[in-house]
């Protein structure tokens, strides 16, 4: 039988997952934003899974918020990667270096 | 019922509208040459929107079902932030139009960032909460980018989005475990979960989330790393609006949690925003004595002044938040005339944000120099001026709720961080003889801002602006 449990430890597993894509990433900046995406959606399964658990449907629709937002972000963030790429010629995130910090 | 929900949000309707028919009319017709009517239309609907809801608005006014709260800590919120984009905006345009960096866009994204900023102060739901939250990101994400064409800005613009996108999403994962461990995301169910029985370890770890969430939109150590890179990359306007009015926004927005959703469990999280304000005090002090840079600088600067408001808010009392809305209006005034003197900063028309071009400056400029004086004296924290009651205030609240430590520290942190405040005086008065001096081309509205929120400094101490009075009633619809 599958519980909330096994829901949420997948959802923190696949959110764990993502903060990790964003610190040791070293590669590419599309993979950072495949990694807010994962976080994003791991959070999804959180209220999905609690929505179903609680019999409450208010989780379910702060999904389909979560969603929306979640592609108007990764619009914007394309957005700026393209800004990016025109001046550098690089989407490396080593190449981010231009101040320090 | 739909039409008392609609009034109650009419201001944040107004300009929601008018930011997205503008945008609409802007594109079909001259596009960029309409921008600076757009700057001052923009920023008159701003005054005109925030005088109406501090003379009009009363009593706490609740909408769609607890998830809008329209109260006196909003209303004090908004008109701060309004006012304060207002002012920024104005102080842009003369600087943005010589740099060819005036898109009709820029006013259009900074209203629909103070709709986000309106909705964050007065939201009731974790869900307007998160929805405020994520118009005002997006849309700051996008105005530091702005200059398009310089590799700087668009970095900034970039960092800015990848690390704010994490507290998003940090904010999100607390916020799907406060939900799931209460069975609600109003504040006002939250808060009677929290009041009724213990904190769950589900809930306070759903509640440490939603904390660093906030901390890293507030820039609080340890979450502070995207702050002096995004406020050197972006254009100085820019810089000057992340400065102030999202600032406002974001502190207001950690106090509407904290005490309108945990107000049941102050002593969960008072020891966290203990820890993030000695953080943030003595980084910001120390870290800032290296710079050379005046906007990384501010920067770091706007790290440490976080660090004192969050004592009002460590403190957990009706005092602590009267005393943090009171710093951050003070805060802003300082800072709004501080960045109109770093926008007038430039040589051969270029802008300069090097401390070490401001040598001997007082002898070429006596009158800036000595607004300088006072607005550095300000923000140091120095008796006479206004900055020091702002202290003061915090430290009053922070010793009355016991939190002896903390106002130790963040006196040390202070006397540290005059260091840097003070050295920039120096250069001015006393400094080495220059080779290549700078000129500062003031305009107007510049000029106005500079010696406006200088001589609010002073004359300031007197009557603190009246708005002590306000500040009091805002924090008592909050606690109580």
């Amino acid at each position: 039988m599958i519980g909330l449990e096994h829901y949420l430890t997948v959802a923190a597993t696949l959110f764990v997952i993502g903060i990790f894509g964003l610190f040791l990433n070293r590669k590419n900046v599309i993979i950072l934003l495949m990694s807010i995406e994962l976080m994003l959606l791991a959070v999804n399964i959180n209220l999905v899974a609690f929505s179903s658990f609680l019999g409450d449907l208010v989780g379910q629709v702060f999904t389909l918020f979560v969603l929306t937002v979640a592609a108007a972000e990764a619009a914007i963030g394309l957005a700026i990667l393209v800004c990016f790429f025109r001046n550098r010629g690089t989407i490396a995130v080593e190449d981010v270096n231009m101040m320090k910090g | 019922m739909i039409q008392a929900d609609l009034t109650v949000i009419l201001p944040e309707i107004i300009l929601a509208i008018y930011a997205m028919a503008a945008l609409i009319g802007a594109v079909y017709t001259s596009k960029d040459a309409l921008a600076p009517v757009l700057v001052w239309t923009t920023a008159g609907l701003m005054a005109a929107l925030s005088f109406w809801i501090a003379s009009n608005g009363s009593g706490t006014n609740v909408a769609f079902n607890g998830m809008f709260i329209d109260d006196g800590f909003a209303r004090f919120a908004k008109v701060a932030i309004l006012l304060s984009a207002a002012a920024v905006l104005v102080m842009s345009q003369e600087y943005m139009a010589r740099r060819n960096l005036l898109r009709f866009e820029y006013p259009l994204l900074v209203a629909l960032a103070a709709v986000g900023m309106m909705m964050m102060v007065s939201a009731g739901d974790l869900m307007s909460l998160y929805m405020g939250l994520e118009l005002q990101s997006l849309s700051l994400y996008v105005v530091a980018a702005l200059r398009r064409d310089s590799a700087k800005s668009t970095e900034a613009g970039l960092k800015y989005f990848v690390l704010g996108a994490l507290s998003s999403g940090l904010l999100l994962f607390g916020a799907s475990l406060v939900y799931g461990f209460t069975g609600t995301t109003l504040f006002s169910g939250i808060i009677n979960t929290v009041h009724h029985g213990d904190v769950s370890v589900g809930l306070l770890f759903g509640l440490v989330l939603l904390i660093s969430g906030l901390a890293f939109k507030i820039s609080a150590v340890p979450f502070h790393m995207w702050t002096p890179d995004v406020y050197e990359g972006s254009p100085t306007p820019v810089t000057a609006f992340f400065a102030t009015a999202p600032k406002v926004a974001a502190m207001a927005l950690f106090a509407r949690v904290l005490h309108d959703a945990f107000g049941g469990a102050i002593a969960d999280w008072q020891q966290v925003i203990v820890l993030l304000s000695v953080l943030s005090m003595l980084l910001g002090a120390v870290a800032a004595i290296g710079q050379r840079d005046i906007k990384r600088l501010m920067a770091y600067s706007s790290i440490a002044h976080m660090g004192y408001a969050l004592i009002g808010l460590a403190a957990g009392t009706e005092l602590g938040v009267k005393a943090m809305l009171m710093y951050l209006a003070i805060y802003v005034t300082m800072n709004i005339g501080t960045f109109a003197f770093i926008l007038m900063m430039e040589r051969d028309g270029k802008p300069v944000t090097d401390i070490d071009a401001l040598r001997q400056y007082s002898k070429r400029d006596p009158g800036k120099a000595l607004a300088v004086l006072i607005l550095m004296f300000s923000l140091a924290g120095v008796p006479p001026m206004l900055g020091f009651f702002a202290k003061f205030g915090v430290w009053q609240a922070g010793v009355q709720a016991d939190l002896i430590g903390l106002v130790i520290a963040s006196a040390i942190a202070s006397v540290i961080g005059a260091f840097y405040y003070l050295r920039i005086v120096f250069y001015m008065y006393f400094g080495d003889e220059n080779e290549d001096p700078i000129e500062t081309r003031s305009t107007p509205v510049l000029w106005i801002a500079l010696m406006g929120s200088a001589a609010l400094m002073l004359i300031g101490v007197v009557y603190q602006f009246g708005i002590e009075g306000a500040a009091a009633a805002a924090a008592t619809t909050l606690v109580n």
